[in-house]
């Protein structure tokens, strides 16, 4: 019997056989997260029913020595929650409880499937909310959050997952279950839940997420700009943060993610702009109303040729229709793209989406660009028909030399979407060897036999337990490692 | 001639961690300079030291050789206003970034204080109910790992998701798994007005003000034991709701803050103490019965403690009101003979993998061995 035959046949046993997929026509409904171009069909899934059956499932994989990759929703954008092909995959999606809300105390203790925008739901009659909110919010888990770290538009004031969870039971990669942090900020001890946040699933499991809710604003007030070039609206960014003005969310589209946006979902966004920005601004009312006469100036005063104030929150809702829908409508304009992730300081804006375009032309391709202005993570959507030959790698080549602008301008090649296993290999540019070995000294006292999501993140698996200097290198099951 | 030669000078007086001399202390100048003497030190137990002003804090040292100062590794690097960040070397006194034009590091700390400490010792003060703390405000990282392995971590951008979050590892760790030899930090503008509500108010009336629409900075309370407590309350921007909150408090508003602000409480024995929102009443109640004065953040949950006397019993009650509140009690600080005989980090979730941890990071654990949670 197969040693996967085997572990199957352990986990039916101790967790139910209704929760052991391992026929290959279920199996493939999890070969791929949002990123759909990598694909691998998992050897088994197990859909955890409990905490109890993620850490069972873990411990199992260990025993065995079998690799294995947790799931949430599965809409990653960076191949984060692929499958490995000789491992299970843990699926945690059913685990949708929202365990305990507290808002006197400013807490909700969540499982990890339960979707970002429930917690909101649960959280806004008694006057609260979850804050980060990525653009997948209606259906990414909170559990892939904390895996992925994720963003959203409203970072800039708010900040990302990280800082809006303050407790985790998690499932280490030997199975045992380990709290980090909790409801209280500032546990003593090493800040393993700050490490934990944000490392892709390669550190354990997340089985209970204990997260802040933040006080809804008194107010929330929405501005659409529309410029003739990007450069104007860029402008327009740095002039806004330059006076001090904290927005929840500057959001910019350039033309092509307009007209994509336009045709999906008719947003009648202003005709013949270069460029929109979407201002948001919340807070006490007056403090809001001060602000968004400074905003809105600012904008006039950098070339705003059309100005938009939502009158309510259905018009607010259309502002930002188009742009959470930009992704998604970029398939109207182009059969295949790659979205890119990378960060840059704000102030580059000008000179990046300038060189991006001179990249793109160089190849011979289109990038549509909608962002997150205001902290300065780009969204490169690379355009490309893969009927057409050649024009895919044309495309990738553009979507890396756009992550070295991002690096040569002192930025990050990923902002919200995580390393995965897509930029992996990216690393190296943005790490030297000893930043990523510092790394993956964390990766060994969680993860000694690298086991958990392996191939992710670290552009080249290595070996636990030796020392720097006494590197060999050396085959081991298939894998260099050194 | 090693950098350890070069640069370590005979210890004086002074050069003592938590009642244990130090042999040696040297100062290097650059990171490169910190990397070959860590290298070239490999075989003796250090402990870092920045202005000085939390040196107390923690266990002390289980053996020390040399102490690593910091005071020569100064300055601010890069302040790119444009992008609200700031480059600073860990040796820069806080002085200098409460000095950057229009822009704040929003962390509370001495002046003399360095910015590699308060990020090492994880220190906050009133403001990190708005900004929060060091683990939210540093963006990026360089370490000089104890094998002597220069090491960065993050960089230059606030929204960064590549590779591990290591900056936050760092904060609160002591010094146990490195030194700190650069820190990048998120800045924030300066707010055009800032007021001060300050009122005699029980601890808590600070739930009036979180479920307001205040958008409080800070949210402090203060109580010494046989006196009315104070509530104080930290408003940034429009200047509408500091009158708000002073009719809410029956307080006053001033452009200062009350003399207490952020100040440590008096005492030889400092605890702090966490816990959910709702049970900082019971958590001040039990301090201030314990005969302590408590200052900290109402709206953040974290609490400072301090008293004179015999710190055993007192310690034990204060950490079980802690725990009742979903926190934690650490002793910060006590006098020297008490504090082998004194549990000063209490229970701590993970231990087994925060050994391990620090087992990769310094397998020698010669880095300020025992002065971290666990025996660390």
């Amino acid at each position: 019997m197969m040693a996967i035959d085997v572990l199957a046949a352990r986990l039916r046993a101790r967790i139910g056989a209704e929760r052991v997929l391992t026929d290959r026509q279920q199996l493939r409904t999890y070969e791929c997260d949002g990123l759909a171009h990598y694909k691998v069909i998992p050897a088994l899934v197990v859909l955890a029913g409990s905490e109890e059956d993620v850490a069972t499932a873990v411990r199992e994989c260990a025993a065995a020595k079998v690799p294995f990759v947790a799931r949430g929703s599965g809409t990653g954008l960076s191949g984060g929650a692929l499958p490995h092909a000789d491992g299970v995959l843990i699926v945690t999606s059913q685990l949708r409880e929202i365990i305990d809300l507290r808002p006197e105390d400013e807490r909700a203790v969540v499982q990890p499937g339960v979707i970002n925008l429930q917690v909101t739901k649960a959280a806004t009659p008694h006057g609260y909310y979850y804050a980060p909110d990525p653009s997948s919010q209606q259906i990414c888990s909170i559990g892939g959050n904390v895996a992925e770290n994720s963003g959203g538009a409203h970072c800039l004031k708010y900040g990302f997952t990280t800082n809006h969870v303050t407790g985790l039971r998690v499932v280490a990669p030997d199975g045992e279950v380990v709290r980090l942090g909790g409801m209280a900020p500032d546990t003593p001890g090493y800040d393993l839940l700050g490490a934990f946040v944000g490392s892709e699933g390669t550190l354990g499991i997340a089985t209970e997420v204990t997260v802040k809710l933040t006080r809804l604003p008194e107010t929330v007030r929405t501005l659409l700009a529309a410029f003739d070039s990007t450069d104007h609206a860029g402008a327009a960014t740095s002039a806004i943060i330059a006076a001090g003005v904290v927005p929840a969310a500057i959001e910019m589209m350039d033309a092509l993610s307009i007209e994509a946006a336009e045709s999906a979902v008719h947003c009648n966004y202003p005709a013949g702009a270069g460029a929109v920005l979407i201002v948001e601004l919340d807070g006490p009312v007056t403090e809001v109303e001060a602000q968004f006469g400074a905003v809105t100036r600012l904008c006039e005063e950098a070339g705003a040729f059309e100005l938009r104030v939502a009158a309510d929150d259905q018009e607010r809702q259309l502002i930002w229709r188009g742009r959470k829908s930009a992704f998604a409508a970029v398939g109207r304009i182009s059969p295949d793209y790659i979205v890119q992730d990378g960060v840059i300081p704000r102030t580059a804006l000008p000179v990046v989406l300038r060189r991006i375009n001179e990249v793109a032309g160089e190849h011979g391709v289109r990038v549509a660009n909608v962002f997150h202005a205001g902290d300065g993570n780009l969204h490169p959507l690379v355009l490309f028909d893969d009927a057409v030959p050649g024009e895919a790698e044309r495309a990738e080549a553009v979507s890396g030399a756009i992550l070295d602008l991002c690096i040569e301008h002192g930025g990050s090649i990923t902002g919200e979407h995580g390393v995965g296993v897509d930029k992996a290999r990216y690393m190296p540019r943005m790490f030297s060897d000893a930043d990523l070995e510092t790394m993956h000294l964390v990766r060994c006292a969680f993860d000694p036999d690298n086991l958990a999501n392996p191939g992710k993140v670290f552009p080249t698996p290595r070996l636990c337990g030796e020392r720097p200097g006494s590197r060999k290198h050396a085959a081991f099951d298939g894998v260099e490692v050194f | 001639m090693s950098a350890l030669d070069d640069l370590a000078v005979k210890a004086g007086d002074d050069d003592v961690v938590g009642g244990v001399p130090a042999r040696l202390v040297a100062a290097p100048a650059s990171t490169e300079e910190a990397a070959a003497l860590i290298a070239a030190s490999a075989d003796l137990n250090v402990v870092i030291r920045g202005g000085g002003t939390k040196i107390e804090w923690g266990t002390p040292p289980r053996d020390l050789d040399l102490i690593i100062d910091t005071r020569r590794l100064t300055g601010v690097v890069e302040h790119a206003a444009g992008d609200l960040i700031t480059v600073v070397r860990a040796g820069t006194p806080m002085a200098e970034l409460h000095a950057l034009p229009g822009q704040q590091l929003a962390l509370d700390a001495p002046a003399t204080a360095t910015a590699g400490g308060t990020v090492a010792a994880n220190a906050s003060g009133p403001r990190r109910l708005r900004y929060g703390t060091a683990r939210d405000l540093l963006i990026g990282i360089t370490v000089v790992r104890p094998d002597g392995t220069i090491t960065k971590a993050g960089g230059k951008v606030v929204k960064n998701v590549a590779g591990y979050d290591l900056g936050k590892l760092y904060t609160g760790s002591f010094g146990t798994l490195g030194l700190i030899t650069e820190c990048v930090f998120r800045l924030h503008p300066v707010p055009a007005t800032a007021f001060f509500v300050r009122a005699a108010a029980p601890p808590g009336s600070a739930a009036r003000i979180l479920a307001g629409q205040f958008a409080a900075s800070a949210l402090e309370v203060h109580a010494v034991p046989g006196a009315d407590p104070e509530i104080a309350v930290l408003l940034e921007g429009a200047a509408d709701r500091s009158a708000e909150v002073a009719h809410l408090l029956d307080g006053e508003v001033s452009d200062e803050p009350p003399p207490w602000w952020g100040v440590t409480p008096p005492g030889t024995v400092l605890v702090k103490l966490t816990g959910v929102l709702s049970q900082v009443p019971a958590l001040v109640a039990t301090a201030v019965g314990a005969g302590a004065t408590v200052t900290g953040s109402a709206g953040a949950g974290v609490l400072y403690a301090g008293f004179t006397g015999d710190p055993h019993g007192r310690v034990e009650l204060l950490r079980a009101a802690a725990v009742r509140a979903g926190g934690h009690a650490v002793v910060l600080t006590a006098p020297d003979d008490v504090r082998d005989t004194l549990d000063m980090w209490g229970p701590v979730p993970g231990l087994a993998l925060m050994r391990r941890v620090k087992d990769q990071f310094d397998p020698a654990h010669r880095f300020a061995p025992g002065r971290f949670a666990g025996g660390i």
